[in-house]
Formats: C-alpha cells, sequence, structure tokens
C-alpha cells in the first residue's frame, strides 16, 4: 500500500472519482493549471481536461449556486472553496439552496454534490484564513459534515462523499495537508459517513476530537499516560449526521469527558456533544465534561499558536476530569 | 486616445513607453513631478524589502507591487487629504505615500507589537486612520459597498470628501462589486472605483475572469461613466483620477476607472506563476515598466539625472533599513490581547477563558509580566 499525505491522499480520492464516474468534475478558482493553492487538484486539469477541472470567476456564491444546477441536472459537481473563510458569500445558496431543495421539492429534486475547502488554523493566516466554521454547517438540516483526519479517511471519506446522493460539506484541515502520513489502499473503497473512529482504546478519559486536533489529542494522551492516565480518543470525522450510538458508548466506557475543537467555545460543536451525554449518559458521569476550545474571539494571527489548543490544554483538562 | 463621456475628455496614455509625450500633458510643478518618482521608487524599493524579508523567514506573506506603481500612486496622488482610499492586497504604496508611516508599515508587515491591528490580520493588511486608509479583511469586494456607505455618509453630512474605491480584476466577479456599483449610482454618492486590472487573479487571467475584454463598460450597465487608462503611465492615472475625483466631488455623481497594469510577480509569496502564465508574456511588461518610463520622461525635461533611479535606490533603501532594524526589536506580543477589541470591554466570559488559559500558559512559563489573569 502506498503512504501519502492527507493532500495526496484527497487528490487520489479525486481522480478515482473522476476515473470512475464521467459525470463527476471539479471545479472553483485557481483548482485547474495551479492545481489549487494547496496544490490538492494538482495534475488533474492535465489528466481529465478543462472540461472537467477548471477554473471559475471569482465568485463563491456563483460556484455553489451554479455546482447546485449542474447537481440538479445529472452532473456530480466537486466545488472547491478556496478557504472555508471564503465560503460565506455562498451561504445563502448552501443553507437556503443546497441543504433544503430536497425538503422542499418533496424529494423531486436533490443536490448530490461535495463542498471541498481547507479549514482551520496553524498556517499563520490571520482571521480570514484560519477559521473553523463547522458550527454553522451542523446547524443545518439537510446538509452533511465531514471532517478527515488521516490520509486512509480522506479517501475514502472523499470517495464516499461523492456517491453520497446529498450534499456534503468536505472540510479539509490544511495544518494536516502535508503533516500527517499514511498508508492508503489503491483504487477505489469508501468510508461509511455515519461513524466515527476509534483512535486510541483507553478506559480512563474519553476525548473526542475532529480534523487537525486529533494529532494534538493523540500527542496529550501520550503525556496523559506517563501519568498513567489511558485515554480514549474518538475521531468524529461525520460530524452531521454524527454516529450519536458511537458517542454515548464512547462516553459511558469512561464516565470521563474532554471536548476538543479549534473553533470558538460558544454554541460550538462541543456543546451539542455534551449536551448529548448529559440528555442520555449523565448517570454515567464521574467528572463534569470539559471543553477545550479556541477562545470566543474571531481568530488571531501572530498569537495562533495560543488560541489553538495544544497539548497542554488538552492535558490539563484530560488531568481534571480524571482527577474530579 | 481620448475617450469622452459627457463634458469628460480623459486621456488613455500621456506618456509612450520611453516617456516621451503623447498628448496633452496637464500642467504640474516640476517639484511635484520629481516627487511623484520618488514616491514610486519607495513603493518599488519596499516591495523588494519585504520579499528579501520573507524569503528570510522573518515575514510570512507578502503580495508584491512590483509593476504596479504608477497605478496606485497616480490614482492616489489625485485625492486629498480628506479623502478616503478604500484599498485591497496591493495599494500598500498609495498608503505610504498618503501618510501612512513607514514604521507602522513594516510593523504590520511583522505582525509584531508596534503593528496598530496589534498583530491580528496577517500580513500585508495595511491600516491608517489619520490618512483614511481603513482596515480591510482579505474577503476579496467587501470593501466596495463599504467605500459606498461611506460616501453616502459624507454626502448626508455634507462633508467634502470623495472616497477611492479600489480592487482588483478578479474582484469584479464578487458580489459586493455588483451592489457597490449599482447602489453607488442609484444614490449617486462621491465615490471613484479604481479597478486595477493586473491581468490576473491570482492563476485566472481576465480572458477566464469576464467575457467582456473591457472592464470598464461593466459601468455603463449600472449607470456610471467607465474609463480606462494605461496603469503603468502615471501622468494618465493621475490626469484621469483628478478629473474623476474633482467630478465626484462637485456632485455629478460617481464614475470607474481602470487602470491596467500587470503583476510582476507571482499573487504572492506563497505562489508560483510559472505554473500559469508565460515568460513571454512577463517579459512584453518588463519592457513597459512604469518606473523606467517616468524616469525617462523626467530625464527628458531636464528634471533627473541618468543615474537618478540608482542614487535615489541607496538612500531609500537605508531609510527602510533602520526601520526594518527597529521593527526586529519589537517586544513580544501582550497575550491579553488575544481577547481584547472582540467588543468595547472585555466580557465577563472571555475573562474566564484567558484566566484559564494563562494559568496554563504561567505553568510553562509563557508568561510575562503584565500577561496575568483578569480581575472578574
Ligand atoms: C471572497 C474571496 N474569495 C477568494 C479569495 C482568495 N483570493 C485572494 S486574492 C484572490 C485573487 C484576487 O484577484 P484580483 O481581484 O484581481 O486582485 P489582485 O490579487 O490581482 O491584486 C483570490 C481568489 C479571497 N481572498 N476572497
Ligand atoms: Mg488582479
Amino acid at each position: 500500500m502506498p503512504t501519502l499525505t492527507l493532500l495526496q491522499a484527497i487528490n487520489d480520492g479525486l481522480k478515482t472519482s473522476m476515473r470512475e464516474d464521467d459525470s463527476v468534475l471539479l471545479f472553483g478558482e485557481d483548482v485547474g493549471k495551479k492545481g489549487g493553492v494547496f496544490l490538492v487538484s494538482e495534475g488533474i486539469q492535465a489528466e481529465f481536461g478543462k472540461e472537467r477541472c477548471f477554473d471559475s470567476p471569482l465568485s463563491e456564491d456563483g460556484i455553489i449556486g451554479t455546482a447546485i444546477g449542474m447537481a440538479m441536472n445529472g452532473l456530480r459537481p466537486i466545488a472547491e472553496i478556496q478557504f472555508q473563510d471564503f465560503i460565506f458569500p455562498a451561504f445563502d445558496q448552501i443553507v437556503s439552496e443546497a441543504a433544503k431543495l430536497r425538503y422542499r421539492s418533496g424529494g423531486q429534486y436533490t443536490a448530490p454534490m461535495v463542498i471541498r475547502t481547507p479549514y482551520g488554523g496553524g498556517i499563520r493566516g490571520g482571521l480570514y484564513h484560519s477559521q473553523s466554521g463547522e458550527a454553522y454547517f451542523c446547524h443545518t438540516p439537510g446538509l452533511k459534515v465531514v471532517v478527515p483526519s488521516t490520509p486512509h479517511d480522506a479517501k475514502g471519506l472523499l470517495i464516499a462523499s461523492i456517491q453520497d446522493p446529498d450534499p456534503v460539506l468536505f472540510l479539509e484541515p490544511k495544518a494536516l495537508y502535508r503533516a500527517v502520513k499514511g498508508e492508503v489502499p489503491e483504487g477505489s473503497y469508501t468510508v461509511d459517513l455515519t461513524s466515527l473512529r476509534v483512535v486510541r482504546e483507553g478506559e480512563g478519559v474519553t476525548v473526542f476530537c475532529y480534523g487537525a486536533m486529533v494529532p494534538v489529542c493523540e500527542a496529550a494522551a501520550k503525556e496523559a499516560e506517563k501519568n498513567g492516565i489511558d485515554c480514549h480518543i474518538v475521531d468524529l470525522r461525520t460530524l452531521y449526521p454524527l454516529d450519536e450510538e458511537g458517542v454515548i458508548e464512547a462516553a459511558k466506557r469512561t464516565g470521563r469527558v474532554v471536548v476538543v475543537h479549534e473553533a470558538p467555545r460558544f454554541c460550538g460543536y462541543g456543546g451539542e456533544i455534551s449536551a448529548m451525554i448529559a440528555e442520555s449518559a449523565i448517570e454515567y458521569m464521574e467528572a463534569p465534561i470539559r471543553r477545550v476550545t479556541g477562545f470566543d474571539t474571531p481568530f488571531p494571527n501572530t498569537l495562533e499558536h495560543h488560541y489553538l489548543p495544544d497539548k497542554r490544554r488538552v492535558l490539563d483538562a484530560v488531568e481534571f476530569v480524571h482527577n474530579y | 486616445m481620448t475617450v469622452a463621456v459627457e463634458d469628460l475628455a480623459l486621456e488613455t496614455r500621456l506618456l509612450d513607453e520611453d516617456g516621451e509625450p503623447v498628448g496633452t500633458l496637464p500642467e504640474l510643478a516640476d517639484a511635484w513631478l520629481r516627487e511623484l518618482l520618488v514616491h514610486m521608487l519607495r513603493v518599488r524599493c519596499v516591495d523588494q524589502r519585504m520579499l528579501k524579508l520573507q524569503r528570510a523567514g522573518r515575514i510570512g506573506f507578502v503580495g508584491s507591487m512590483l509593476g504596479q506603481e504608477a497605478s496606485m500612486v497616480g490614482t492616489a496622488a489625485a485625492l486629498g487629504e480628506r479623502d478616503w482610499l478604500w484599498s485591497g492586497l496591493r495599494e500598500g504604496g498609495a498608503a505610504l505615500m498618503r501618510g501612512l508611516p513607514l514604521s507602522e508599515y513594516v510593523a504590520q508587515m511583522y505582525c509584531n507589537s508596534n503593528d496598530t491591528a496589534k498583530g491580528r490580520q496577517m500580513c500585508n493588511h495595511l491600516q491608517h486612520k489619520g490618512s483614511h486608509y481603513p482596515s480591510w479583511s482579505s474577503v476579496i469586494g467587501t470593501q466596495i459597498p463599504h467605500g459606498v456607505g461611506a460616501a453616502y455618509a459624507a454626502k448626508v453630512r455634507g462633508l467634502d470628501e470623495v472616497h477611492g474605491i479600489y480592487f482588483g480584476d478578479g474582484a469584479t466577479s464578487s458580489n459586493g462589486f455588483h451592489s457597490g456599483l449599482n447602489f453607488a449610482a442609484v444614490w449617486k454618492v462621491p465615490a471613484v472605483f479604481v479597478c486595477v486590472d493586473n491581468g490576473w487573479a491570482i492563476s485566472v487571467p481576465s480572458s477566464e475572469q469576464t467575457a467582456t475584454t473591457d472592464y470598464a463598460s461593466k459601468a455603463e450597465a449600472y449607470g456610471l461613466p467607465g474609463f480606462r487608462v494605461d496603469g503603468n503611465d502615471v501622468l494618465a492615472c493621475h490626469a484621469a483620477m483628478s478629473t474623476l475625483v474633482e467630478r465626484a466631488r462637485a456632485g455629478k455623481g460617481p464614475a470607474l476607472l481602470v487602470v491596467e497594469t500587470y503583476r510582476m510577480m507571482g499573487h504572492s509569496s506563497s505562489d508560483d506563476p510559472t505554473k500559469y502564465r508565460d515568460d513571454a508574456e512577463v517579459a512584453a511588461w518588463e519592457r513597459k515598466d512604469p518606473l523606467r518610463r517616468y524616469a525617462r520622461f523626467l530625464e527628458k525635461r531636464g528634471l533627473a539625472a541618468s543615474d537618478e533611479l540608482e542614487t535615489l535606490e541607496t538612500r531609500l533603501n537605508t531609510e527602510i533599513d533602520e526601520v526594518i532594524h527597529a521593527q526586529e526589536a519589537a517586544r513580544p506580543m501582550a497575550l491579553k490581547s488575544l481577547v481584547e477589541d472582540v467588543y468595547s470591554a472585555v466580557p465577563q466570559h472571555l475573562r474566564r477563558q484567558y484566566n484559564d488559559f494563562i494559568r496554563i500558559a504561567e505553568r510553562y512559563g509563557d508568561a510575562q509580566p503584565g500577561d496575568g489573569a483578569f480581575p472578574l
């Protein structure tokens, strides 16, 4: 099995889907000749031609709006938004149109499409090249929200997203593009969009995370282990709809829960996980649930390493719930 | 060529590529003409220094202005002190000319504790309140309606202000462009839209951005006049902008000015343009260099020596290097700035979040004096 970076695995997933299905196409700003600003789509225009991989004018609203039309008429568009921070001009098309089309038409019309976009901090991009906007989209029934954290999952989840009959927002943790490597099967395979992944088995504290926070939590777990704390790490990977049974089971397993994400805390994804556990498993809890998150502020630049949850902050929370 | 609308006649070009006058030159003082060269050269020197710092890993990101000096200096020189300049990525040179201190410019590029934006924005996101150069977001086109609204405010408040609203060719596809031009024309606000057509929006050429060959024609549909000028001809840029600014000031409404120039470098320091454009295209524009052209013009007029650019460059670089040196010594960023300026006062929930954070930072020896917890 070849060893690929997360970025290469996504590139491989795109090519695999495009080889498999002629109706799949990729478009957005700078995805063609340049291969995207992070080079995720490198070589795709060369292999599939300008009909199936092309640049669009500079309008996210236009990109998503036209992708919906393509999807309604027999194509399988993959629309790239250059940075998740620039998705908001298309918010209306995503929230009011793509996500509601099936429902409002009684299932007569659908928009099977994928919106791919790099999200998250760690590249010194400041306010507008660093955000984690998953909570806005997880509040949008009709949309699926997927966040891979390993090369294997990235390819399999992407292919599953492209084949899915509903619109999927595929959030790519840009901090991991070249930072993680792993074995990736050749050819086509899918990772289903209904299950979480247990990253590390443990009996002491359950840590829920996703995307770029997964390696941070793994590093914290290693530290915790030195202090005799055994972490059970769960990568949620499909944030919406979520594998709720899996979450409850993992929470009950240790009775001690930490939730980690880089997005702001208030109304963030961690609030939903905490509420779910409080509703369905409170009697199993041995300690208060702790969230480790970005600050409730816009994303900074120079101090981004303090804004982003790191090993120390995760460890502090793990120790707190463990020792409670 | 001259384009005429109502009573207006704008020269698309005043100097040929060798600095020879081709149209009727306006009356301009010699000292002012020389000053213009210094402004353009300062932009180039600052730009080159910033690229060097980026390559050395001292700063993170640069959106180079190389090749666009005339378009920004020429047009911005037509704005008065009370006028505003709404910018995008590549107008930093105009800010310098209009009053942004070089030290603040460099501090912003370092995103350090001297940066007036407190290191919150990524590099190359300049602002200067004193010369009416507002903070801008990276989100393309959003400043266009802001400029229109501010111009409307100037109109209803009876302020003598014209708003110069700058953006790139790529931004003409944004929602902000279309709402901005439409609202401006309907409300007849004192604004001039300056579209800096540098041929490229990252890797997307103008031919794929729009099906028209003339960005200026987009104005017509909104009911405002649109013009194109040679953006590498500083005098043509200045003359056209002056006419449109004064027209707006006189209450005759907004206009669109397209300055045609070229982005000589990649989109930014992270971009490799050889992947998507021909060397021949770049070489052709190299021959149209706005600085050399203008220096030739001054030389022929007896206003500059043949080695004027070299002499000035040495002087400017010394100035710039001193500023860089000082910025290298900036003190560390105060950690409390993490939670400040979200609201007018730091709310209780952010104080708690900060205190929780600083407790851990202190444990690992990361905090400086002054970074300690907020009283709750
Ligand atoms: C809404 C939005 N979408 C995408 C981007 C990413 N992006 C940054 S600059 C740029 C191209 C801008 O081109 P243009 O307007 O011509 O300005 P130039 O860079 O040429 O000065 C793009 C696509 C962005 N900043 N904002
Ligand atoms: Mg451009």
